[in-house]
């Protein structure tokens, strides 16, 4: 088909240029300019939808983001994108779309037969029905019906993107006031920035013919160096401190959509205002369309698209659409509700005064109307093809309201105008207002019978306000809610007032009165995508990858995540799996040597005359009685006297502390202690440096690992360096420092060393480790020899419940004089409870236990719960099942057998001290 | 709706409720559209399974009903979530509860109006209490923006605005008051048919029968009584959306809101006593009150009338703070509420 014929005057399109698409598995052509509404409208496609719940014919109404019955699904695959607005989607070659809830097609729709059903499926008619005899027997049907679009089933391929600036005015919207006030404010030396949604400049320009003066002043502007223009921009937000945020359109390779967020000193709304649907019998027919939109669909792309043309108004403005199709040719009969004295006087156009249209004819399109006077009387028919209509306009106030600004109902022009602003903002143009000459008679409702549509995208009628009326719901939130008003894919643009004003009627209050629902962000519906911006999928909380981490791959090391980062779960050998691997490194690890890389461990330096005091208060333990060089185990907890995280801590020097905690905790420990410094003890002289990622830390730990760091070559001395204390000096010739902890029950060495000499340092380790068949070990493995240790991991061995007497170590408390966070609540009634749950090692004779198995106190299930398993695993070494547990009064439990559940099996095991191996810990400190 | 708890106090309350919540539409004569589509939380490592398991154990000994599910097994439920090993998020399994599910919320609200109406219960619309008038006994006059209300015992069930209350009334609560924001996209065709929790990013997402997703996220990170909602909130629950399910990043946000939550330290309700007298508390719901409205409401009114908690409240109340008795669902096991 050919791309319809055009007028000549028209100011939006290239003719000379063709561009092909495809709609509804048919082929067209259009022009560059085109939105994709305008050229099916120039193809002669009036009927490409149906509507949301009845299924009923529907065709474009409106020509900006306002429309609501239009609603395509563009593209295929993985890119395609549902619940467009025909009028939002620029044309370009090769365009693919498809109207949307209807099958096979538009015109022939299975679902058309709902409209029967429409006299049952009021307003509310869900919340009386479907109950009998139950709900979810009906509940199926209905979401397959509901919906719009599809969903895309594969990965979007495109990317977005996020950029902030800053000016001293934006500049919203560019038609011919938001260009005049964007070249004022550059012209006094500010810098602004001016958005507008359309791809476009011009705004009301483009469809009034006034273009002149808008051309001039967008070329002023494009070349004025003070001055950003971004069209395809939609200012969507508008929040606190002027911060607003739009989203941009982009072409090209690069990314699909682009996300500003804007900060400006002043704001300018100048965007415009939105035409009023009349409310009268079938208004919703294909071919009844707004005049502002017919005359855009005219002017700006050159199409008429009907020849016997009714319009039908209650005020002024639909006299100029009328006239521009009277000079293109068409044949217009006005009717207008007002009396003849308000009148204009246009000659050429027949009108009509204090008439209104009660009805439309015709299904699948428009072929006449039936006119009646207001006040009763006769009516009778006028063929046409097309019906305009203006009930008015609608300032587009949204962003002023977003701001806090408060609106009032304006009588001259029947609209809800800014009123009172609460952020630097001024509306200009039609968007403050201004609507000279209007002239306007509210006319909200035409009486009389007939499915008479207020909200064409969700399928409301005055019926449905007047249900909502006798149901009581007549507060304007809840019309919204009960009726759907104004929740559709238009967001209510064409809906709201004229619905809020109907109910005003129905109630005797005056649209004023019946007030606004709130104006919340986006202005019109904003891609996920773009919302979400680059930071998703891999770049979402990217995981850290270790110092050595190509070393650890290089050594078959199977990664996993912990707290962020991905580290080595075991480095199986072929053949093995990583849960055999793991067996072999703990075993290895009591008999020869391992190397661990403990690069995550958290590493924070408290520096400061008073620092030992600082971390007096966050220990349970002391701190500042500890020597230098020395080290310290340590539990933190929070107001609640919670463990939060353990460690080793060490004093570098007087007045420096180095404070290891948890690999998880180590950013959120930091922000804790700096949280403390900066609101609670503002006078300590403290300074927080988290140093974790500046180290890289390998662990050799095992009976042979002091003769490994011998082998590397070390100027400390390893004959006087005992457990729980911390040497600097160079290991394998790199400056190092050195702390003796152990996690695993061996004899450890935690080395660390500047993070870009990790990979140097793990290699010099396994070379003079060979002849000791030193071998890397996972994390699995780890936790296998901390569970025989009975050492405890928190957040696994303990939760968010579980205070240090819970776990044995209540012991520095009592010795401790001062005071640390938490202590007080290790006095209330509930922690000094005998039955309270207490980590207990479990041993079973029957395999491992399940973690997570629950400790039955009576044998049933269901029934009270004495505890569960938390750590438990295949000892190596003891050739058995080990496991710990958190057991009710579980230390004055010793010895008892318990019963256990887990997910339909039953398990038993005996109640046991927590360290299963090398009771008296001679072995970590060899 | 669901009552996947795991200490007895919280499970055996939310399980009255979600048994009240399943005959509450036939017994107000309104269709809440309670829909019983399944609560599936994902666990995306081994840590996660094993919490999950400890839960679901946990829940089988409170006799509520629980399932573990593998990954294939989440895999063919939501097929639209990033099950690959390589996800950012991988989803190494799940946990299950299949009465769980959603109800629409305005008619809940709008059946127990209507009921409470036919009762004979005066409901005052737009107003706005200014104070109270305190003596020796307590609390007896209310002060409100339409007149003056005399009561004998007054209930405070005002979310987040009852420390606003609590301070005309002179006593302090250990409740910090922030917006929680939610957002719904365009309506689809159905494409997912459960309700997915991933703790792991704070996102939870569900299909409603319109066919509008609909997206929660975590808390903006300040306190605030102003009803917004910050951006910064609403992208970081959509990179956690997006990663889960990385198809969804073409469908567009539609309309988003905020309210206002009251939010205590162990995410458990305070139900009960007030410090004045004949005044009474039903507050401290934080992020998860909607579940619990109709056990809530059974047991706030036990409460006022009896003057004493209810069984299946009695651990809710304010004291529990000076006792140390906190119940801490999130904390003991990333349960959200």
């Amino acid at each position: 088909m050919s791309g319809g014929s055009r007028r000549e005057f028209a100011t939006g399109i290239d003719i000379s240029r063709a561009l092909r698409f495809r709609f509804n598995n048919r082929s067209y052509v259009g022009h560059p300019g085109d939105t994709l509404a305008s050229a099916l409208l120039a193809n002669g496609v009036q009927l490409l939808a149906r509507s949301f719940k009845y299924h009923r014919p529907r065709g474009i109404l409106a020509a900006g983001a306002e429309e609501p019955n239009a609603i395509v699904q563009l593209g295929t695959g993985e890119a395609a994108e549902p619940n467009l607005k025909a009028t939002e989607i620029e044309l370009f070659d090769g365009l693919v779309a498809r109207s949307v809830n209807c099958w096979p097609s538009p015109s022939f729709d299975l679902r058309s037969a709902y409209q029967l059903a429409a006299p049952l499926m009021g307003a509310g008619f869900y919340y009386k029905t479907f109950m009998w005899p139950d709900w979810h027997l009906f509940e199926g049907p209905i979401r397959r019906a509901a919906g719009l679009g599809i969903a895309p089933q594969d990965p979007d391929p495109d990317r977005y993107i996020h950029k902030y600036a800053a000016c001293d005015v934006l500049v919203v919207g560019g038609g011919p006031a938001g260009l005049a006030s964007a070249w004022e404010a550059a012209e006094a030396g500010l810098d602004v920035i001016l958005a507008e949604i359309d791809f476009r400049l011009g705004g009301s320009s483009l469809w009034r013919g006034e273009r002149n003066e808008a051309e001039r002043l967008e070329a002023a502007l494009r070349a004025h160096a003070n001055v950003r223009v971004l069209t395809r921009t939609n200012v969507f937000g508008y929040y606190d401190h002027n911060a607003l945020v739009a989203v941009e359109k982009l072409d090209g390779e690069g990314a699909r959509q682009r996300l500003w967020k804007f900060r400006a000193k002043r704001v300018v709304l100048a965007t415009g205002a939105i035409e009023r649907p009349l409310v009268f019998a079938n208004n919703d027919r294909p071919g009844v369309m707004l005049a502002s939109a017919a005359q855009s669909y005219l002017r700006r792309w050159g199409i008429l698209h009907g020849r016997q043309i009714v319009v039908f108004t209650n005020n002024n403005s639909a006299y100029e659409a009328a006239t521009s199709f009277v000079e293109a040719g068409a044949d217009v009969t006005i009717i207008d509700v007002r009396p003849r004295a308000k009148i204009p006087d246009i000659a050429a156009v027949r009108v009509l005064p204090g008439h209104v249209v009660k009805a439309v004819v015709g299904r699948r399109a428009a072929n006449g109307v039936t006119i009646g006077a207001l006040d009763g009387g006769q009516t009778f028919t006028l063929q046409c093809d097309l019906v305009l209509m203006s009930g008015g306009w609608s300032p587009t106030v949204h962003l002023f309201s977003q701001s806090g600004g408060s609106l009032r109902f304006d009588e001259a022009t029947q609209s809800f105008i800014p009123n009172r602003a609460v952020q630097a903002v001024e509306c200009v143009g039609a968007a403050a207002g201004e609507l000279s000459g209007l002239d306007i008679e509210p006319l909200w409702e035409v009486p009389g019978p007939g499915p008479k549509f207020v909200d064409f995208a969700n399928d409301v009628t005055a019926k449905d306000i007047g249900l909502a009326r006798e149901h009581s719901f007549i507060s304007v939130e809840h019309l919204k809610r009960y009726t759907t008003l104004g929740m559709g894919i238009d967001q209510g643009k064409t809906s709201n007032v004229n619905g809020l004003a109907i109910m005003g009627e129905l109630t005797a209050r005056a649209p004023g009165d019946v007030g606004t629902t709130k104006f919340r962000p986006p202005y019109t519906p904003v891609t996920f995508g773009a919302l979400a911006g680059p930071l998703v999928g891999d770049l979402y909380r990217p995981v850290r990858y270790l110092p050595a981490h190509d070393w650890h791959a290089a050594h078959g090391a199977v990664f996993e995540e912990y707290g962020g980062w991905a580290r080595p779960t075991a480095y199986p050998f072929p053949g093995e799996t990583w849960e055999q691997a793991a067996q072999r490194e703990a075993a290895t690890a009591r008999k020869g040597c391992v190397l661990l890389d403990a690069s995550p461990l958290g590493k924070i330096e408290v520096v400061g005359k008073d620092a030992g005091t600082f971390l007096d208060r966050i220990y349970v333990g002391n701190a500042s009685s500890l020597k230098v060089g020395s080290a310290r185990y340590g539990l933190m907890l929070n107001e609640n006297g919670i463990i939060i995280d353990d460690g080793v801590f060490v004093r570098l020097r007087e007045d420096r502390y180095l404070v290891h905690t948890t690999s998880s905790g180590a950013d959120r420990i930091a922000a804790m202690f700096d949280e403390w410094l900066q609101c609670e003890w503002t006078g300590l002289d403290v300074a927080i440096l988290p140093t974790t990622t500046q180290w890289a830390t390998l662990t050799v730990s095992g009976p042979d690992a002091s003769e490994v760091i011998r082998e590397t070559g070390t100027d400390i001395d390893l004959d006087d360096f005992p457990h729980m204390t911390f040497r600097e000096g160079s290991v394998a010739q790199l400056s190092a420092r050195v702390l003796r902890a152990s996690f695993t029950g061996e004899a450890s060495y935690e080395i660390s060393v500047e993070a870009s000499n990790a990979t140097q340092l793990v290699g010099a380790l396994e070379r003079a480790g060979r002849p000791l068949l030193l071998m890397p070990m996972g994390i699995e493995a780890l936790m296998i020899l901390r569970t025989e240790k009975g050492f405890l991991h928190v957040g696994v061995d303990t939760d968010g419940t579980t205070l240090p007497g819970d776990v044995g170590m209540a012991g520095p408390i009592a010795r401790k004089a001062s005071d640390f966070i938490g202590r007080r609540s290790l006095l209330r009634q509930e922690a000094l409870r005998e039955d309270r749950l207490q980590l207990v090692g479990l041993q079973s004779h029957k395999g491992v236990l399940p973690v997570g198995a629950q400790v039955l106190r009576d044998r049933s299930v269901p029934g009270p719960s004495d505890g569960f398993v938390t750590s438990s695993y295949h000892s190596p070494t003891l050739d058995g099942p080990v496991a710990l547990g958190l057991v009710r009064a579980g230390r004055s439990r010793i010895g008892e057998r318990v019963k256990l559940y887990d997910m339909g099996e039953h398990h038993s095991a005996e109640i046991v001290d927590t360290v299963f191996f090398d009771k008296a810990g001679e072995r970590l400190r060899a | 709706m669901r009552s996947n708890y795991l200490f007895p106090e919280s499970a055996r309350f939310y399980e009255h409720s979600l048994r009240l919540y399943e005959r509450l539409g036939r017994e107000l004569d309104f269709n809440i559209m309670f829909s019983q589509r399944g609560m599936l939380t994902l666990a995306h490592s081994r840590h996660d399974l094993e919490s999950q398991r400890r839960w679901a154990n946990a829940m089988r000994l409170n006799g509520v009903d629980s399932e573990l599910l593998d990954t294939d097994e989440v895999a063919e439920l939501v097929p639209a979530l990033d099950c690959s090993p390589s996800a950012r998020l991988p989803v190494m399994g799940g946990f299950i509860q299949k009465r769980g599910g959603t109800v629409r919320h305005d008619a809940v609200a709008w059946g127990y109006a209507r009921a409470a109406d036919a009762l004979g219960v005066d409901i005052i619309q737009n107003c706005e209490v200014t104070g109270f008038e305190l003596s020796s006994g307590g609390a007896h006059t209310v002060k409100t923006t339409r007149g003056t209300i005399g009561a004998d015992r007054i209930g405070l069930a005002t979310a987040g605005h009852t420390t606003t209350l609590a301070d005309m009334l002179g006593f302090r609560l250990p409740m910090t008051s922030y917006a929680l924001q939610a957002f719904v996209s365009e309506p689809l065709k159905p494409v997912l048919d459960t309700v997915v929790l991933s703790p792991a990013c704070g996102v939870y997402v569900s299909q409603s029968d319109k066919g509008e997703l609909v997206v929660g996220g975590g808390l903006d990170l300040y306190a605030s009584y102003a009803q917004r909602g910050n951006l910064p909130t609403v992208e970081q629950t959509l990179r956690g959306l997006l990663t889960l399910f990385p198809s969804f990043s073409r469908l567009r946000m539609l309309r988003q809101w905020a309210g206002i939550v009251d939010v205590v330290a162990d995410s458990t309700p305070v139900l009960g006593r007030s410090p004045i007298p004949n005044v009474f508390l039903n507050c401290g719901w934080g992020t998860g009150g909607f579940k619990a409205i109709p056990a809530g409401g059974w047991c706030f009114a036990h409460t006022i009338a009896k003057n004493e908690a209810h069984p299946l409240t009695a651990a809710f109340g304010l004291d529990r703070f000076a006792r140390g008795a906190l119940i801490d669902e999130a904390a003991a096991s990333g349960i959200a509420h």
